[in-house]
């Protein structure tokens, strides 16, 4: 039996999708056999960011309103045998679902994977109560922006109400400049505000988006600082106690000669 | 006629003005009959005097709206007659809870989130923050063990006694009874550690003060 986790935020564009894509790839890179399910139906993103786009024939309204299996409607990743996807549709509306059927779906998908992420869509309707409807554990992303974060504890007030364990925070976005100098809501003060278990910090990385325009989840390339994060996350979903990297910034050549030479 | 003899109704002339004192052992018809003949019969100066107050003594009998209605009229037909208040030794059953409701503190511990409304009969304990957009209402006064980064409503049906006090006080907004107080636009970044906010006396804006004022301010939140 597997265990389904919604990836939520209140706000949008704060990287819930980005996040879906990159600990489903991370997950399926230690093995795990993973669905990831968009619920966003009519703004569907997640097939574009893992790249499938271009496979999907049903998708998941198909699937309730009975015009296919729900097997047909899975895609397969170009690139782990045991990373599935179910794309959202993107001619309905948030209403053509109904959070029960939400629920029955993720309860057949739970008997063949260890783990189903689900996408949720920004916002706190209909398209956030199917999200969390079949979800075990919940996931809140947040940036580190005072809007960002008062969304973010909205949601969470809404996810305490639901069926799901008390959800793990994870703050995306961060730019260590910016949070040294004050500009930006520290790490440690978002955690005290929202008061729930961080589970990980992902810096800003512009290596980010190009992957994503490609259609590749970050999370493959392992020479960089968001993967590496986002693998992290990863392990410590499946239980492991990673502890949480420091948010420096890179030291260039320089600056290390320096530094040993006592210079700084 | 034995029975006017008895005096259901006896009228008590005081400094501030009239008390009526109503016999709890007769039936309400009785009173009103009797009410009606001791008011109609001829005082002279008295009812045609200047304006006096009336304070209504009704022992351990309970009287309805309707009925206090049926005396306030009776007595309003002299024109210089004005009933005060109602006294009475008895209330309801629904009165007293209601009454010891709004003595009660209500201890709550979570987080209240933005989006989220905690309304409390009575005092309110908060064990937990009050986030920005979260607000928390309550009849009474409010404590909250933690910081107050939201709304906070005191004395919410109109009691202005009613004191709001936080370990950190960063409200967006604080309201005490039907008074508002917005924050300001920038918090500096000290101070700010448990403090309380009240109406005084004598004022129409709600104070914000060091806690350890409450006593001298409200002595009567002490239940020792």
């Amino acid at each position: 039996m597997g265990e389904a986790i919604v990836i939520t935020s209140g706000k949008g564009g704060v990287g819930k999708t980005t996040t879906s894509a990159n600990i489903g790839t991370s997950l399926a890179l230690s093995g795990k056999k993973v669905c990831l399910v968009d619920t966003d139906i009519g703004l569907r993103n997640l097939d574009v960011l893992m790249g499938l786009e271009n496979r999907i024939i049903y998708d998941l309204v198909d699937v309730v309103e009975g015009r296919c299996k729900l097997h047909q409607a899975l895609i397969k990743d170009k690139r782990f045998e045991c990373l599935y996807l179910l794309p959202a549709a993107q001619t309905k509306d948030k209403s053509s679902v109904q959070p029960e059927q939400m629920k029955q779906i993720i309860q057949e998908l739970k008997q063949d994977y260890d783990y189903i992420i689900i996408d949720c869509p920004a916002g706190i309707e209909q398209g956030f109560k199917n999200a969390v409807a079949g979800a075990d554990k919940s996931i809140v992303v947040t940036n580190p922006e005072t809007a960002s974060v008062r969304d973010a504890d909205r949601i969470i007030g809404l996810l305490e109400q639901e069926d799901v364990e008390p959800p793990k925070l994870i703050v995306n976005r961060v730019r260590s400049n910016l949070m040294k100098s004050g500009d930006s809501l520290d790490v440690d003060e978002i955690v005290s505000i929202l008061a729930i278990e961080l589970i990980g910090v992902v810096v800003d990385d512009e290596n980010v988006i190009k992957a994503a325009n490609k259609g590749e989840p970050i999370a493959l390339n392992p020479n960089s600082k968001a993967s590496i994060a986002y693998r992290n996350i990863a392990r410590r979903i499946l239980g492991e106690s990673v502890p949480l990297t420091p948010i420096e910034e890179e030291k260039g050549f320089f600056s290390k000669i320096k530094m040993l030479l006592g210079m700084k | 006629m034995q029975k006017q003899l008895q005096h259901h109704v006896t009228i008590k002339g005081t400094k501030d003005g009239l008390t009526l004192l109503l016999d709890d052992t007769c039936s309400f018809g009785q009173l009103v009959e009797e009410l009606e003949n001791k008011l109609s019969a001829d005082h002279g100066q008295l009812f045609n005097g200047p304006l006096i107050t009336v304070r209504v003594k009704t022992g351990n009998r309970y009287l309805t709206d309707e009925q206090c209605d049926t005396i306030r009229k009776i007595i309003g037909q002299k024109k210089n007659l004005l009933v005060d208040q109602f006294e009475s030794n008895v209330i309801t059953k629904a009165e007293a809870e209601e009454m010891k409701k709004d003595a009660t503190v209500v201890t709550v511990s979570k987080v209240i989130r933005s989006g989220q409304v905690l309304s409390v009969q009575g005092d309110l304990l908060l064990i937990g923050d009050v986030n920005p957009g979260g607000m928390i209402k309550a009849t009474g006064n409010i404590f909250v063990l933690g910081a107050l980064n939201g709304m906070a409503h005191g004395g919410c049906t109109g009691n202005r006694q009613a004191v709001i006090a936080a370990s950190l006080m960063k409200p967006s907004q604080l309201r005490i009874a039907e008074l508002i107080n917005r924050a300001p636009d920038h918090y500096d970044e000290a101070g700010h550690e448990m403090e309380c906010a009240y109406i005084p006396d004598d004022d129409e804006r709600i104070v914000i003060e060091r806690l350890s004022i409450v006593h001298k301010i409200r002595p009567n939140l002490n239940r020792l």
